[in-house]
């Protein structure tokens, strides 16, 4: 699309205006949240004048717990419904100084918190290549969009798989970068040692010319790292196959899609190897508290006092607090919110908070020990394919499985890719992970790459 | 605490003081008191979804300032964690402090408990933790309206917690080591120490045992104390509260009490405002605070003299009394007042005496402080010299000072302008003698049968006639020259 518009095949305006009556057209897929069309249209006009920035006049959509100022930032909650951010994310200034487009905010779980995108105040995204099922979570909106050419890319944010996750289910690509990588001034924060803002696109090279844009230190994120010098890319790579992740649960047809990826690795010259990380049980339960306690104080701040919504039956202070959260948040965020705070409460802080960090730091080791004789690992993103629409609703720990592949990347930091590798006999999409070593993005691009020449690329709806 | 009571305090202090950097702990917003409310806000100190806290550099050079001062040990590492707590005025629903692993630990604050006897108190320090503080709650007392108005420009301005052992075993003592503490802060720079301006602020834990006991009873927390004064008032009362208690045969309350100013009384606080469990855990926005040696020994290389060993130093090198020094170095800017006078006239006794006596009065006159005082300490040390040659007289220097700290000018001109030189010039007041002895022969004749007491009396008479300029010691000699030749 970038090449198009250079080339002059296209204008800034017309894009944009295409994307703007493509989206009023596909409203039912409800991937976005706020269409900023006049802004839109605006930043097209200038981009025109500006075609060497590098994101010259391309249309972005942006996940709503990502500030864009002027604009509200509901973060799929009904507690910031109305509020209006008075300021850009890092990575929003960095998208609009080279020149991007922002189209819109896009649907989400409700402050992130969800597999699904069904937790949003806003009703669920549909998966645009099977109406019915979910586009996965929590940057649901986001995937969807760029699968069903509602935006050229999108950024969404990723704490244990949110941008991967969606990425399979609707077959576009997915950039989870290393943690500290990407600032997240302006990431309206879920659990800020695992949260971090990704990239979807519909090709490894709009992932990456977006990701190229996003990253890089930042002074106002504490966490925010300076880039470290990493080896070159070596032309043969080791590529490891953790046997955890190839085990009970996984869908037969997802692992002959990510077995198949190998192979056609394999075939291409790479080598295969079959490592363990043998603490990958214990992932999701280490995820889960440790998300939930950071959440639980994250989001203490949505109180009725200073912004977003307060209740309007209150008596006192008890009352205020006490209604404003019960009506502002939804179910999952108040599960999560009552098991951070209870993690943590005096006499279970030392039994699950504490065990939790030790568990999270041992899994982190499985991958610095793995990494001693791969280069990267090739996995399946989600056990499953996109499933219908409410079948998991009434079944949270189901629900959190879907995040059994993804979450481990978040507790170590690494960086990883989710990238289409085919599809089921139903048709529906089907992830490979590719889990990296930290900063080593170019790494796991380039692979991806291979794989989308390779296995074939989205091959999305249109 | 009365020695006839059978009972010993047992006195631990929390002291807050806000550290005085220009910009607040975890953004760059202004941290001067007294700008109109929610003036010095921004997206950090308001707690807007999506911002985050920057350590600021300066503050905790400040902290290891203090840390240095009282002997602490500096952390090479430690960690900021989230107290997690909700009220109106702490607009994150957390408070970024530091839990288990501070930036200080150990050291002692040392004081003297009385001026005239030098007996020293030493009292360990558990810990000196960093943290930010929370606004302000501005409650309407209008019983019409009884809403709550918040003021955030206090959020995110950087505390030091200062936590004393439980070592202060009475509430005299507990004051003078408030007072030691705000002297040091203040001599570090680090801390406008203002009570009022709630930039020093202090709890107090407090339990009673017996005489002689070793085992902790169950202590209280008194909180509301805004003044030396009111710390050790309230202290007392608490005391006597719980001494009655054990008296009567009843249980002490572990509980917090707040100090009443206008009733000078206690009571126990609201059990609503409390908090019981505050779930920290470490902040995941804030990496490890790590310190280098080398920060740590340059930080220590630029402290200051501090208030105890500069009162040691003036008057060993001056040679002033103990009280003289005390006094003096009760500010940073007092103590360097002084030297800046001794630098021009040596004297170093006389320079305290004027300085104690003189200018402390009017200090105190004016309800102002050293660094307002429009006398300049070097023509302090000017008008000292200029007695101290015989240019002006004692009294004349009193009048020539009171000019000085209307007009702030020096005392040269002001001596020049209004005339106030005593005549030592011979010559001249060879004339003015000579004036007074003939028109008194009789006297003369009188001093000469040997009545000399009348010598007096014509050096009173030269003085009026000089209009109080003359050097009355000129005169003597003068006189006796001419009186006792023939």
């Amino acid at each position: 699309m970038a090449d198009a518009l250079g080339s002059g095949a296209t204008s800034a305006p017309a894009l944009t205006d295409a994307h703007l009556d493509r989206i009023a057209a596909r409203r039912d897929v409800n991937a976005y949240i706020n269409v900023t069309g006049e802004m839109a249209k605006v930043a097209a006009a200038t981009a025109a004048q500006s075609r060497d920035l590098p994101l010259a006049g391309i249309p972005i959509a942006i996940k709503d717990n990502i500030t864009v100022e002027g604009v509200p930032c509901t973060c799929g909650s009904r507690m910031l419904e109305h509020w209006i951010a008075p300021y850009d994310a890092a990575v929003v200034e960095r998208l609009k100084s080279a020149g991007a487009v922002i189209l819109g905010k896009t649907n989400c779980d409700e402050f992130a918190m969800g597999s699904s995108n069904e937790n949003s105040y806003f009703g669920p995204v549909q998966n645009p290549n099977a109406p019915g099922r979910v586009p996965g979570g929590s940057s649901g909106g986001s995937a969807a969009a760029v699968a069903d050419f509602q935006a050229a890319a999108a950024l969404g944010s990723d704490t244990g798989g949110s941008v991967r996750l969606p990425a399979a289910f609707c077959g576009v690509v997915g950039l989870k970068p290393t943690y500290g990588a990407v600032s997240r001034w302006g990431l309206v924060a879920f659990a800020s040692s695992l949260d971090q803002v990704g990239v979807l696109g519909r090709t490894v090279d709009d992932t990456r010319r977006v990701f190229e844009v996003i990253r890089g230190y930042d002074p106002k994120d504490s966490t925010s790292m300076r880039d470290i010098p990493v080896e070159p890319i070596p032309e043969t790579l080791t590529i490891g196959l953790p046997r955890e992740y190839y085990g009970d649960g996984l869908d037969p047809e997802v692992r002959r899609a990510v077995t198949g990826t190998a192979q056609a690795l394999q075939a291409a010259g790479h080598r295969l190897v079959d490592v363990s990380l043998p603490n990958s049980p214990y992932t999701i339960a280490a995820y889960y508290i440790i998300c939930c306690a950071e959440a639980s104080a994250n989001l203490a701040r949505y109180d009725g006092v200073k912004y977003g919504y307060r209740s309007a039956s209150t008596q006192d202070l008890s009352s205020m607090y006490g209604r404003t959260r019960s009506e502002g948040f939804g179910m999952e965020v108040k599960r999560r919110i009552l098991l951070g705070t209870y993690v943590l409460s005096a006499g279970y802080f030392d039994a699950y908070y504490a065990t939790a960090q030790k568990v999270r730091a041992r899994i982190a080791a499985d991958f610095t020990d793995a990494f001693k004789t791969i280069d990267c690992l090739l996995t399946p993103t989600a056990p499953t394919c996109a499933f219908k629409l409410g079948e998991k609703l009434d079944d949270p720990l189901a629900m959190y499985l879907m995040d059994i592949y993804t979450t481990s990347v978040n507790l170590a930091g690494l960086p990883a890719i989710s990238i289409p590798c085919g599809r089921s006999s139903a048709g529906l999409p089907i992830g490979a992970q590719i889990i990296g070593r930290p900063f080593e993005e170019n790494l796991i691009l380039s692979l991806a790459s291979e794989v989308e020449e390779r296995v074939g690329g989205s091959n999305n709806v249109s | 605490m009365k020695s006839d009571s059978p009972y010993e305090p047992v006195i631990g202090l929390e002291v807050h003081a806000q550290l005085a950097t220009r910009s607040k702990i975890f953004c760059g917003c202004s941290t001067t008191f007294g700008a109109d409310p929610n003036s010095h806000a921004c997206p950090v100190c308001l707690g807007l979804p999506g911002a985050l806290p920057v350590l600021n550099r300066e503050a905790v050079e400040f902290a290891i300032r203090l840390i240095l001062a009282v002997g602490g040990q500096v952390s090479e590492r430690s960690v900021f964690a989230r107290k997690n707590y909700f009220y109106p005025d702490l607009p994150k629903g957390y408070q970024i402090s530091q839990f288990d692993v501070p930036i200080g630990q150990g050291g002692s604050v040392e004081f003297v408990c009385d001026l005239h006897s030098a007996h020293k108190v030493q009292v360990g320090l558990i810990r000196i933790h960093l943290e930010e503080d929370a606004g302000k709650s501005l409650h309407n007392e209008d019983p019409a309206d009884d809403s709550t108005l918040v003021d955030v420009n206090r959020c995110g301005v950087p505390l030091l917690e200062i936590v004393s052992k439980p070592e202060i075993r009475s509430p005299r003592d507990a004051s003078l080591y408030l007072q030691q503490m705000h002297q040091i802060l203040q001599y570090l720079g680090i801390c406008t120490g203002n009570m009022e301006e709630g930039a020093l602020r202090c709890d107090a834990n407090v339990s009673i045992r017996p005489a002689g006991s070793t085992v902790l009873g169950t202590r209280t927390e008194l909180k509301n104390m805004n003044s030396f004064r009111a710390v050790e008032r309230a202290l007392s009362v608490e005391i006597g509260r719980q001494t009655e208690l054990v008296r009567d045969g009843q249980l002490i309350r572990q509980e917090t009490m707040l100090w009443d100013e206008k009733s000078q009384t206690v009571h126990p606080m609201r059990s609503k405002e409390e908090s019981s469990d505050y779930r920290y855990f470490p902040d995941p926005d804030l990496l490890p605070l790590q310190i280098s040696s080398s920060w740590v020994d340059s930080v220590r290389a630029s402290l200051p003299e501090l208030p105890m060993a500069r009162a040691a130093r003036l008057a060993a090198q001056y040679g002033i009394p103990d009280y003289d020094a005390s006094v003096l170095t009760e500010t940073r800017e007092l103590a360097d007042y002084y030297e800046q006078t001794v630098a021009v006239f040596t004297d170093g006794k006389k320079a305290s005496n004027w300085i104690m006596t003189e200018v402390l009065r009017i200090l105190k006159e004016k309800s102002i402080g050293i660094s307002s005082f429009p006398v300049r300490p070097e023509h302090l040390g000017q008008l000292l010299a200029t007695v101290s040659d015989g240019t002006i007289s004692g009294t004349a220097a009193k009048t020539v000072f009171e000019q000085m700290v209307v007009t702030g000018k020096s005392p040269k001109d002001i001596v020049t302008e209004g005339g106030f030189a005593q005549i030592s010039d011979g010559t001249m007041l060879g004339h003015l003698v000579d004036r007074v002895l003939d028109e008194n022969q009789d006297q003369v004749a009188t001093y000469r049968s040997g009545n000399q007491r009348v010598l007096a009396f014509f050096v009173g008479q030269v003085m009026k006639n000089s209009k109080g300029k003359a050097n009355p010691q000129r005169i003597s000699e003068l006189l006796k020259e001419r009186l006792d030749r023939s």
